[in-house]
């Protein structure tokens, strides 16, 4: 399945969560941010929400240095 | 234009701001908290533009590796061997004198706050860590002050205006501090100087627009850049306001009612503090010392880990609970927990 993280076009298995995105990346564990197609994902949704064919998401690492 | 306001007819020129946007600059008052790297560049930044009251907070004192990044400092500072806070109030009362400038050396907590960010009409978050951020979001959304989360970290940075009523607060988006120890710090993992630059820019440029009136031209979405890969992302967050939210949707504030967050003891008799997570989670030691043997002397066993930085050592148990020794400075003690183990 194609979907676009942060901007690159990616293969990933089909009908994967968001969840199983941010595993298949290794940040499952960091605080994130998700948006999805021009909309943030609620963080209570992370694990449900099934991904589609040419979905975008944007993934943002939340830091804490200043 | 009033004779005083010569020195920001530039800024005057600039149309959406004019005479009345300098008039309100004037009489802003804009507490920043931290001032390392994000906190000296907003502070410059606001200095010069002519806000009238800059309360400047931090419990530091100026490292050799401060000056890499920290532009409002210099090795003459370094030798005076003063706190932050204070030495940015020397600097910034120079870079213009007809500002009330308070630079102050303590620590932001929940007994304090009250009183520190009382009046002010807006904050800026240049802070080192979760725990104040949590702790400002709590105070901001109490008394309806807008704040403007700031952080950077290796090459990345990350910036959000957070608006009492209007925008989803950290709570909504993180709905606590991230587990104890799990995340890397500038000092364990580094930061490159001008992304700081960078997100203490817009970070300024948003308080800016704040105190001149020009709410309606605030950024309501994160922004995260990452200066290395040349990646700027926005995120339009605006459907993250949670109707669960504990802090801005059903008023429990947690962070300032301290029922989250460190414990700080001085046991007596020794020259040690100890601190101690109320989150009760276990921490990695493993992981933990990976992080650290790249800055200091560490040691560990299945109990315990023992992490030496200047002259104090840290001795870190697996439920986060740690001893500073060599110290009886709680501040100080605090700040390396803030520093090394992260919270």
């Amino acid at each position: 399945m194609r979907l676009i993280v942060n901007g690159q076009v990616g293969d990933y298995p089909e009908g994967i969560t968001v969840r199983r995105l941010l595993e298949a990346l290794g940040i499952e564990k960091k605080p994130v941010a998700v948006e999805l197609n021009r909309g943030i994902v609620p963080r209570q949704e992370l694990d449900q929400k099934l991904l589609k064919e040419n979905d975008t998401l944007e993934i943002v690492t939340f830091v804490g240095g200043g | 234009m009033r004779e005083d306001f010569n020195r920001y007819s530039r800024q005057i020129l600039f149309q959406p701001i004019g005479e009345e946007g300098q008039e309100r600059l004037s009489r802003g008052y804009a507490l920043i908290v931290g001032c390392g790297a994000i906190g000296t560049t907003s502070a410059s930044i606001l200095a010069r533009a002519g806000v009238g009251h800059l309360r400047i907070i931090d419990r530091d004192f100026l490292e050799e590796s401060n000056l890499q990044r920290q532009d409002l400092f210099d090795e003459g500072d370094l030798k005076e061997g003063i706190p932050k806070a204070v030495a940015a109030e020397k600097k910034l009362q120079r870079i213009n004198s007809h500002l009330h400038i308070e630079g102050i050396a303590a620590d932001i907590n929940p007994t304090n706050i009250e009183e520190l960010a009382h009046g002010a009409h807006l904050i800026l978050d240049c802070t080192d860590n979760f725990e104040t951020r949590f702790l400002i979001n709590d105070y901001s959304l109490k008394h309806r002050v807008p704040w403007i989360y700031a952080a950077c970290l290796g090459s990345q940075g990350i910036l959000m205006d957070i608006l009492p009523g209007e925008t989803p607060c950290l709570r909504c988006l993180l709905e606590t501090t991230p587990p104890t120890a799990s995340l890397p710090t500038c000092e364990t993992a580094g930061i490159l100087g001008p992304i700081a630059k960078v997100v203490g820019a817009l970070q300024a440029a948003e308080a800016v627009k704040a105190l001149t009136g020009h709410r309606d031209t605030l950024i309501r979405d994160l922004i995260s850049i990452d200066l290395w890969q040349g990646t700027f992302q926005r995120l339009n967050v605006s459907g993250a306001r949670s109707h669960q939210c504990p802090a801005c949707r059903l008023g429990r504030y947690d962070f300032l009612n301290a029922k989250t967050g460190v414990i700080i003891t001085s046991p007596c008799g020794t020259n040690s503090i100890q601190i101690v997570p109320t989150k009760g989670e276990k921490i990695g030691l493993e992981d933990l010392a990976k992080r650290l043997e790249k800055v200091g002397a560490v040691s560990y066993n299945p109990f315990l880990l023992r992490f030496r930085v200047k002259s104090l050592e840290m001795v870190v148990f697996p439920d986060g609970r740690t001893i500073v020794q060599g110290t009886q400075d709680q501040a100080l003690a605090k700040d390396l927990y803030s520093k090394y183990i992260g919270m």
